[in-house]
């Protein structure tokens, strides 16, 4: 996993949020709104005990039951209030920050659709699902109620601070006091759930990596019985999770525990003064009991601090992991000054064309050069792993080159916006990928609104009728993965989608490779057509669909060792030979 | 199926939903998931017990705090110089005491709750993986991957957030309101009286809130699922999302069930936000018929300020865990949704069982024989009333256009499905009566889906047979011609093949998982378009290890490249679900029928 290794700092969660803070803006009426609702339900809640004091006070210790009753609706107006106030803040708190973390999930999102193929290579899809949605939901959580409680828990200290000086300004010292270990409790604990948390979250993203492998590979592990193993790996992991979890709850308990205890402590500490004081005649006996609320207001909050504590860490954390994600940039993207080609007559040019993996050694292309004239069908072959596929991934951008150059109309492709140059190349994987959609949507894919005719005639020449047969036609949900259709069937449709909106280039990696040998020869017919005014580059590992090229390139050693017409190569070429020849007898070992 | 709505076109329209169901299967759903709740709660009974335990002890110290409040006021606090000093440090005494009890019984039960949340947790975890693992595929093709990961995910972590915090505050609000509701009563009944007449109304609020919270979270837990499967699917298909633009239409899908699940989120936040300050509201309520009612007392003489202030302060704590209990209620609410669909997966059986007594089969032979197998998949026939015996050592090649059967035949072998109709055995034992773990063993198939996890290479092999030595996996990939580019990677065996293999070719993806599978050592081995992405030399390399590798081994072939077949004793000819043509391949090449307009387009096609 890359970017493992962090930066130690110190601060609070809070400053991990500044990054997500801008995505509340939007809403910012909504924060307004829950801050004036804020401040109104602790003033409310704030002024419930006086009203209560002085209902102890006057009319019951003075005997005056006939005052007893406006005081009383008194304290029912304010509870009213209170109601409000309290789901006013609530309700527009979550609102406010349910849509910032719909905003931030879409952006995160559309972030990783725009990040370079190599870096989805290089993730495990279980820490980028974890991201998306819980580390965004602890963030989410942390600003809709760590946030707030942060917030809130210092502005009840200030008030209750203020409103126990002006009852007594002594006991109020003493409570301040008895609180002041927080400072020292919070930080030990902080430095300490940092550690955890982050384990927490990682541990959390490689089993849902498990579950995802699972969920996907199922077929594999029953073919093999290999249940056992997988469900073994699974419980490594999860009690490694379990173990986590459970020192987090050790200091939380730790945590929690003493915060409870100060001001409990401080609690006794009033009574004592506080009836000192009483006895002395300083303070009321309703005095104290007003003075106790307030302490008692304090217990909750306090309460608090080791939860938003925890989630500060937790919240710091996970915008840490978001942060690997967001700070990773797009490497394929348009460059400053990047055009658009309206039109395009498909001549193409590789031009000393090296390629190695983000972060290897190891060239899987080197010095290539290859230049195909518009209309031109060129096939290319090549041992398996010799680098065909990757060659035909540079034109359409889904890697870019190391060194050299891939030209298009003789622009470098990465000249071109992404989005124009993409729409010159139609492409067919080997492995047809096909989406939870209709067929309609999955043929169709990004591109503006394909007419009936044109669909048509896409699934014709695919020979991907069957579509028509299905129950609900092009509107039929092809299940995940296309696991209704045969694998057959699935690359007719990849192979209808490459050629959807007739694009002026067509990249077929070796797309007939299940299909059976009658429907290829029926679709290769057909195909023949279409290649006609097209340039196109197909990758091939049978002689019969070497038929449709115009001209072959025999890639070795990450370049082109030889070009020519099929029968030209297999007269000259003794790897072209070995690689191509059904008669080529088995012992002879493929030239190196 | 109802129309569909526009916003939802793009999904398409499939037979079965299994998401939906009605309002009235609610009641069901929730007996279904307290079920499995207690299941998963009774390993733990005695240290619940234990835990409750300590929450008495807890909410006893708690709970006297203000009752030790009340007492030094009354006893050792008189205004004007009157007061009892040490009857007031005797209380201050005593609170102290009380406190280090609270927060030491209050550390123990944080920590006992919170192992037992964790281990349950875990039991579920392992339950429901070991349970997913044992359904049948055709489960799986009914319920998609990113659907089994949403259960597994994030309904798991819906619970987790329920036993983590949850479990604690409702066990302490329970305790502490019927505790304090004891106190208030022994403190005086008649204003106890007047607090529980507030009762009523509280559970006509909880059960407003429970009947409305409860769709709200079950539409979270639908909405979330669409997140997650349209987030899995097209990142993992970023290739073609990349190839044909769809980054936008992604976008715009994913913002529309991405708000879904806020909007979900929203109605189920309202809910709560109601339904806490309704809560406290009643309190306030309270307190004020209690202040009347008390003040009164205390003029007429008949209650001391002590009592009904130490009341006052009471109604507080009364009050207080009633909106931790709100909260948690919540949280079960949200839970309870999750715990609906994960129980709703416990309930699904697979549709291929483990036979309770299996026959032990010992050395197994390898024939396989059908005997009037009929098969319908999703009541479309696909299979019609087959007989075939394959004598053990046989290679049979299954020939015939798409959909004609081939790889139903395969997966019926591998007991992937269960016929419909007639039966399937090995050595002459039904498949049905063979465990499956013995059956995995003695058959493998290997599909063109040439499916990696991610780990290394060597990893991958081994997945065939774990306990393989590392002679014995480089044996095996030397055999099938996968050595040499493997030993070429960055670090040969340990080279980490990246998320599902990536980083190799899919030519090079296929090689390994043959290996896997002839490390596995089957006794029958079923290879369905396996060689599809080798290129020639691979494959006739395959082809030439197959001959000896093969040998006394059953082997069952599907291939649309007639080449493979050459190297079978037996072509089978398959159309439409019926076997058309049996026989040696040379025969039925001279006879000239199916068989022999197949292999001569093949022919063709090689030209």
């Amino acid at each position: 996993m890359p970017q493992k290794k962090r930066k130690e700092s110190s601060d609070l969660g809070l400053l991990a949020l500044r990054r997500y803070l801008p995505y509340l803006r939007p809403y910012i009426g909504l924060v307004a709104i829950f801050g004036v609702a804020q401040l109104g339900s602790l003033a409310a809640s704030a002024a419930i005990p006086k009203v209560i004091q002085q209902i102890i006070d006057g009319p019951i210790t003075h005997h005056q039951i006939g005052q007893m009753l406006p005081m009383a609706g008194l304290l029912v107006a304010i509870g009213l209030l209170e109601f409000v106030f309290i789901y006013l803040r609530r309700n527009f708190s979550g609102v406010a920050s349910l849509r910032m973390e719909t905003d931030l999930r879409n952006d995160f999102y559309g972030h990783l659709q725009n990040l370079h193929v190599a870096f989805h290579d290089n993730w495990q899809s279980g820490q980028l699902l974890s991201r998306a949605i819980s580390d965004i939901a602890t963030v989410r959580r942390f600003v809709s109620f760590g946030l707030i409680w942060f917030l809130q828990t210092i502005v009840t200290f200030a008030v209750v601070f203020v409103l126990m000086w002006t009852l007594d300004w002594r006991l109020a010292l003493a409570v301040v006091v008895c609180m002041l270990p927080i400072a020292y409790i919070s930080k030990v604990f902080t430095d300490k759930y940092k550690v955890i948390a982050r384990r927490q979250q990682d541990q959390q993203g490689d089993l849902t990596t498990i579950i995802e492998e699972m969920a996907t590979g199922v077929r594999i592990i029953k073919a093999f019985g290999r249940m056992q193993l997988v469900q073994k790996r699974y419980e490594t992991q999860a009690e490694l999770l379990r173990a986590t979890n459970l020192e987090g709850v050790t200091a939380r308990a730790q945590v929690w525990s003493l915060l409870t205890f100060l001001p409990n402590m401080s609690l006794v500490v009033v009574l004592l003064l506080g009836g000192l004081n009483v006895i002395q005649g300083t303070l009321t006996i309703g005095g104290l009991v007003a003075f106790m609320s307030y302490v008692f207001m304090l217990a909750w909050p306090m309460d608090a601090i080791g939860w938003v504590l925890s989630m500060s860490e937790e919240c710091r954390t996970a915008s840490e992991r978001l942060n690997e994600v967001l700070d990773s940039r797009p490497e394929i993207a348009d460059r400053a000054g990047a055009r658009s080609m309206e039109r395009c007559s498909g001549r193409i040019e590789f031009r000393d064309v090296g390629f190695k993996y983000p972060g290897s050694d190891e060239w899987i292309l080197r010095g290539l050069n290859l230049s195909i004239d518009p209309g031109e069908t060129v096939g290319l072959v090549g041992r398996t792993g010799s680098g065909k596929t990757t060659l035909a991934c540079l034109l359409p951008r889904l890697y870019d080159v190391a060194e050299g150059q891939v030209l298009l109309d003789g622009v470098d492709v990465r000249d071109l916006h992404l989005r124009s140059l993409r729409s010159h190349i139609g492409v067919a994987f080997e492995e047809p990928i096909l989406f939870s959609a209709s067929v309609h949507e999955n043929l169709v894919m990004g591109r503006p609104v394909v007419d009936d005719a044109e669909l048509k005639r896409a699934i014709d020449v695919a020979r991907a009728g069957f579509v028509w047969e299905l129950p609900w036609g092009l509107e039929t949900r092809v299940g995940e993965q296309g696991y209704t259709l045969s694998g057959g069937q699935r690359q007719r449709l990849a192979l209808a989608r490459a050629v959807l909106g007739r694009p002026q280039v067509l990249v077929l990696d070796d797309p007939l490779s299940s299909v059976d040998v009658h429907t290829e020869a029926v679709i290769e017919e057909s195909l023949a057509t279409v290649l006609e005014g097209v340039t196109a580059l197909l990758v091939v590992h049978r002689p019969s669909t070497l038929a449709l090229a115009d001209r072959v390139a025999l890639i070795d050693g990450g370049a082109v060792v030889a070009t020519g017409t099929h029968t030209d190569l297999m007269k000259t070429n003794e790897l072209y030979r070995a690689l191509l020849s059904q008669e080529y007898e088995t012992s002879t070992q493929v030239p190196a | 199926m109802s129309a569909i709505a526009p916003a939802d076109r793009w999904r398409g329209v499939a037979s079965e939903e299994v998401d939906e169901f009605s309002a009235s299967v609610a009641g069901l759903l929730r007996k279904r998931s307290r079920r499995l709740l207690a299941s998963l709660a009774r390993p733990y009974r005695w240290q619940l017990l234990l835990a409750g335990v300590l929450i008495l002890i807890r909410s006893a110290a708690y709970l006297s705090i203000p009752y030790l409040v009340g007492l030094g006021i009354d006893s050792g606090i008189r205004p004007g110089g009157s007061g009892n000093l040490a009857a007031l440090v005797e209380v201050v005494i005593a609170l102290i005491g009380v406190l280090i009890v609270n927060a030491a019984a209050n550390f123990a039960f944080m920590r006992l709750s919170g192992r037992i949340g964790q281990d349950a947790l875990l039991d579920l975890r392992r339950l429901l993986f070991a349970h997913v693992q044992e359904l049948s595929l055709s489960f799986f093709e009914r319920y998609t991957s990113g659907r089994i990961i949403s259960r597994l995910t994030s309904d798991i972590e819906a619970l987790n957030e329920l036993l983590a915090t949850g479990l604690t505050s409702a066990i302490t609000a329970v305790v502490s309101v019927v505790a304090i509701t004891a106190i208030l009563i022994h403190l005086d009944t008649r204003l106890g009286v007047v607090t529980l007449v507030a009762m009523p109304l509280v559970l006509a609020l909880t059960a407003w809130f429970r009947h409305n919270s409860a769709r709200s979270y079950r539409a979270v837990r639908r909405a979330i699922v669409l997140v997650i499967v349209h987030y899995v699917e097209s990142l993992g298909g970023i290739r073609a999302v990349h190839a044909f633009r769809r980054e936008p239409r992604n976008q715009e899908i994913f913002e529309d069930v991405n708000g879904r699940y806020r909007d979900a989120n929203i109605w189920s936040n309202r809910l709560a936000s109601t339904f806490g300050p309704g809560i406290i509201l009643l309190g306030r309520l309270t307190t004020t018929s209690v202040l009347l009612f008390g003040g009164y007392l205390v003029v007429q003489g008949q209650l001391t300020l002590g009592v009904l202030t130490a009341f006052v302060l009471y109604l507080r704590q009364f009050f207080e865990p009633m909106q931790d209990l709100s909260q948690f209620y919540n949280t079960f609410q949200a839970a309870g949704a999750a715990l609906e669909k994960l129980a709703g997966v416990m309930e699904e059986s697979p549709t291929v069982p483990d036979p309770a007594a299996p026959v032990r089969l010992g050395d197994i032979k390898g024939s396989v024989a059908f005997e009037g197998v009929t098969f319908a998949y999703r009541d479309k026939p696909v299979l019609h009333d087959i007989e075939l015996a394959i004598p053990a050592g046989q290679i049979l090649a299954l020939v015939g256009e798409t959909g004609a059967g081939k790889t139903t035949m395969a997966r019926l072998i591998a007991r992937f499905y269960d016929p419909t109709a007639g039966r399937l055995t090995l050595d002459g034992v039904d498949l049905r009566s063979i465990s499956i773990s013995e059956l995995r063993r003695a058959v493998v198939v290997v599909t063109q889906e040439s499916f990696l996890f991610s780990g290394t290479v060597g990893e991958n092999l081994l997945f065939g047979r774990p306990e393989a030595t590392r002679e014995e996996m480089i044996a095996a990939a030397s055999a099938i011609g996968a050595h040499d580019f493997i030993a070429a990677l960055p670090n040969g065996y340990d080279t980490d093949v990246r998320r599902r293999g990536v980083r190799l070719s899919s030519g090079q993806r296929q090689l390994v998982a043959f290996a896997r599978a002839f490390l596995a050592d089957p006794r029958v081995l079923i290879l369905d378009e396996a060689t599809s992405s080798l290129d020639l030399p691979s494959e006739r390399q395959v082809q030439h290890a197959l001959r000896t590798l093969l040998r006394d081994r059953t082997a069952i072939i599907i291939a649309h490249r007639l080449s493979t077949v050459d190297i079978a004793d037996r072509v089978l000819v398959l159309d439409a679900g019926r076997v058309v043509e049996d026989g040696a391949p040379a025969d039925l090449h001279q006879a000239g029928g199916r068989y022999g307009s197949l292999h001569r387009a093949w022919l063709e096609s090689l030209a």
